[in-house]
């Protein structure tokens, strides 16, 4: 039985800021892990890999990340993805401050 | 120090107009990543975990007051208002953005620095001892070579693509505060009879295989340093690996083909190259030498000093552990410490760096030191003058009385930043400091250095820490190994591991209990941690980790 396929996420870093971006499904990208396109079928995910690729102009470093679905979104299942979601644990920068930031 | 000539000032200019062609070139899609890359690591431009990442060199960590404002400024205008000064003794900042870095490289060029060779496979930042040129047990300033050496090397046009990243450092004293021997070369000012030379270190590195660097000349003299450097960086350059990154660094191919066959080869390669020296370099060094000479070093009385030791305990707690002996009568090297208990290693806000800068200005011949231990240093300051520096340090959240103490730790940037890293180290750090300021048994402790990486590669020098931590990932949680009786000085050590790792929860309990083992073991107050490691071994304080129900003695084992 061939082994199930961890659900992922098509992930980056913007090429202008450095910031880590996610493929929304609308072929956007979303600085945002929750608004991340899930993708539960292998090929699928490659396909969308691939063509994510082929926009260096826009991303550097494209990769395809391991999640877990829930209701509330994709959820990182690694430490790493974890901290690139979120931002540093020493300061309150990145992510987490921009997230507060645009809630205000 | 060194100022820039017209040549300096012009190649750096060309270099920084050329990276903002190169920046362009990447923006409207004429490079690609894979071409840009290379480029952009020439320039010190990585790209990390959350950011862009610049690192800036200090050449041999040493920076002016102006200098350091313009660090300021950078971090304010585009950064997030501070900055992370690192065991190569550069700067790092963490939050530029892509089209910035052509006008942040130019605000530097402006000061006489840059970021050229701060990445890449090429001969990075030359270091030194911090405390050159100040020293009381200093033999020769190790600035001048150094700076020779940067000439030297920078744009090398046959080491720009070597095996691997090249770091040489330097030390003009016997007391080894540069690790000397945990680079590619190390280079100690010796003398022999009334003659200065250098004994020559290779092969010595931390990372995934930590080696000791091994003598391959015992006494070179001056007028051969530059050749034989060459002769050594040109025979690696061709055996090297390039075939597997892991054994690419110079440590391998001398452990591979053993010192004798390295020391062989690089003699004759140096009977080649050195009749293409003909002198010139040594012109060079003598017109840096007088660049580095020796501020006008002022008598002045002790009064002012003496009283405010007797009668301020936060003073003279400072001044006992984070003076250091001058060399001239009267003076003192003043350690700044990065360290505040919970905050982040090696760490300075814009605010900061201005007041470090003014400080220097007012009371320190206008000269700052990083050292590689992360902290900042004021190499000549009058002892008259230490009480309005320690006020002033006091008022900025600068006068941590650490150095040398359990707080005063290394920490690389960790997975907090870092997109090669396993763990995070800065928390760490924070952590232990914390809870050993709580404690409040630092001075009881003394000397003792604590060194964490975040990785395998070792940028947090954990193997030569008394105590080594070692973040790792296991099975996608942070797993710590430690390592003990690691030895950074003149007589480096790699310290050994004491068994399986702890988790994030689990370390500085862990850290704890090996500090409680040390105080019960120590033959009296003198005996430092290093020192009763090696006499007792490492049976007591495995004793002390994993069977903390058990006594701790000497003879345990």
């Amino acid at each position: 039985m061939p082994r199930p396929f961890t659900p992922k996420v098509v992930t980056a870093n913007a090429l202008l800021e450095g910031d880590v971006v996610y493929l929304r499904e609308d072929d956007g990208w979303t600085r945002e892990l929750a608004d991340a396109d899930v993708l539960t079928d292998e090929a699928h995910a490659q396909v969308r890999l691939l063509d994510a690729e082929r926009r260096p102009g826009e991303v550097v470093g494209v990769y395809l990340a391991d999640v877990a679905p829930t209701e509330a979104g994709p959820e990182p299942t690694h430490l790493r993805e974890d901290f690139r979601r979120t931002g540093p644990s020493n300061y309150f920068h990145g992510k987490q401050a921009e997230r507060q930031g645009s809630e205000v | 120090m060194y100022t820039y000539s017209e040549f300096d000032a012009a190649y750096v200019a060309k270099r920084n107009a050329e990276f903002r062609a190169q920046v362009e070139r990447r923006i409207d899609g004429s490079l690609t990543e894979d071409e840009f890359k290379p480029l952009r690591l020439m320039n010190g431009l990585y790209l990390q975990l959350h950011a862009y990442m610049l690192r800036v060199a200090v050449p041999y960590g040493t920076l002016n007051a102006r200098q350091m404002r313009q660090l300021a400024m950078i971090a304010e205008r585009w950064d997030k208002g501070y900055g992370h000064f690192t065991t190569r003794q550069n700067i790092q900042f963490n939050w530029p953005e892509l089209r910035d870095v052509p006008d942040i490289l130019d605000a530097l060029a402006e000061v006489e620095m840059h970021a050229i060779q701060t990445s890449g496979n090429t001969i990075r930042n030359v270091t030194a001892d911090h405390f050159a040129g100040a020293a009381a047990d200093e033999i020769a300033d190790p600035r001048p070579v150094a700076e020779l050496i940067r000439q030297w090397s920078t744009d090398h046009p046959e080491f720009q693509f070597l095996p691997r990243k090249f770091k040489i450092a330097v030390t003009g004293s016997p007391n080894d505060r540069a690790v000397t021997a945990a680079h590619d070369i190390g280079l100690r000012i010796v003398e022999r009879g009334s003659e200065i030379g250098y004994q020559v270190l290779v092969g010595g590195g931390l990372g995934r295989t930590p080696m000791i660097g091994k003598v391959i000349a015992e006494f070179l003299r001056e007028e051969d340093l530059l050749p034989y450097l060459e002769a050594i960086v040109s025979v690696w350059n061709l055996l090297g690996r390039r075939d597997n990154k892991y054994k690419s660094r110079i440590k391998i191919t001398v452990h591979e083909h053993g010192i004798e066959e390295i020391r062989a080869l690089v003699d004759d390669r140096f009977a080649e190259l050195r009749p293409a020296f003909t002198g010139i370099d040594q012109e060079m060094l003598a017109t840096i030498r007088a660049e580095f000479a020796a501020p006008v070093f002022r008598d002045a009385p002790l009064d002012a000093f003496d009283a405010a030791y007797d009668k301020d305990p936060a003073f003279r707690s400072w001044v006992d552990t984070n003076l250091t002996d001058h060399r001239a009568p009267g003076y003192a090297i003043a350690e700044i410490s990065l360290k505040a208990h919970g905050a982040t290693p090696g760490d300075a806000t814009a605010e900061q760096m201005r007041v470090m800068a003014d400080l220097a200005e007012r009371y320190g011949h206008d000269e700052l030191r990083v050292s590689h231990e992360q902290n900042i240093v004021l190499p000549h300051v009058h002892k008259s003058d230490l009480p309005a520096l320690h006020a002033e340090l006091q008022r900025h959240g600068l006068a941590t009385a650490n150095i040398g103490r359990i707080s005063d730790i290394i920490a690389c940037p960790g997975m907090d930043y870092c997109a090669l890293a396993t763990a995070r180290s800065i928390p760490i750090a924070q952590e232990i400091a914390t809870r050993f300021d709580e404690l409040k048994i630092e001075n009881e402790i003394g000397d003792l250095k604590i060194k964490i990486s975040g990785c395998i590669n070792a940028c947090g020098h954990h193997h030569v820490g008394h105590i080594g931590i070692l973040g790792l990932d296991r099975a996608g949680v942070e797993n710590y190994q430690i390592t003990l009786g690691g030895d950074h000085t003149e007589a480096a050590r790699v310290g050994q591991r004491t068994g399986p790792g702890f988790s994030a929860e689990e370390i500085v309990p862990a850290v704890e209990r090996i500090v409680d083992a040390y105080l019960i073991l120590r033959d009296s107050a003198d005996e430092r941690f290093i020192d009763t490691f090696a006499r007792v071994g490492m049976d007591p304080f495995k004793t002390a980790l994993y069977e903390p129900e058990k006594e701790v003695r000497a003879d345990a084992a």
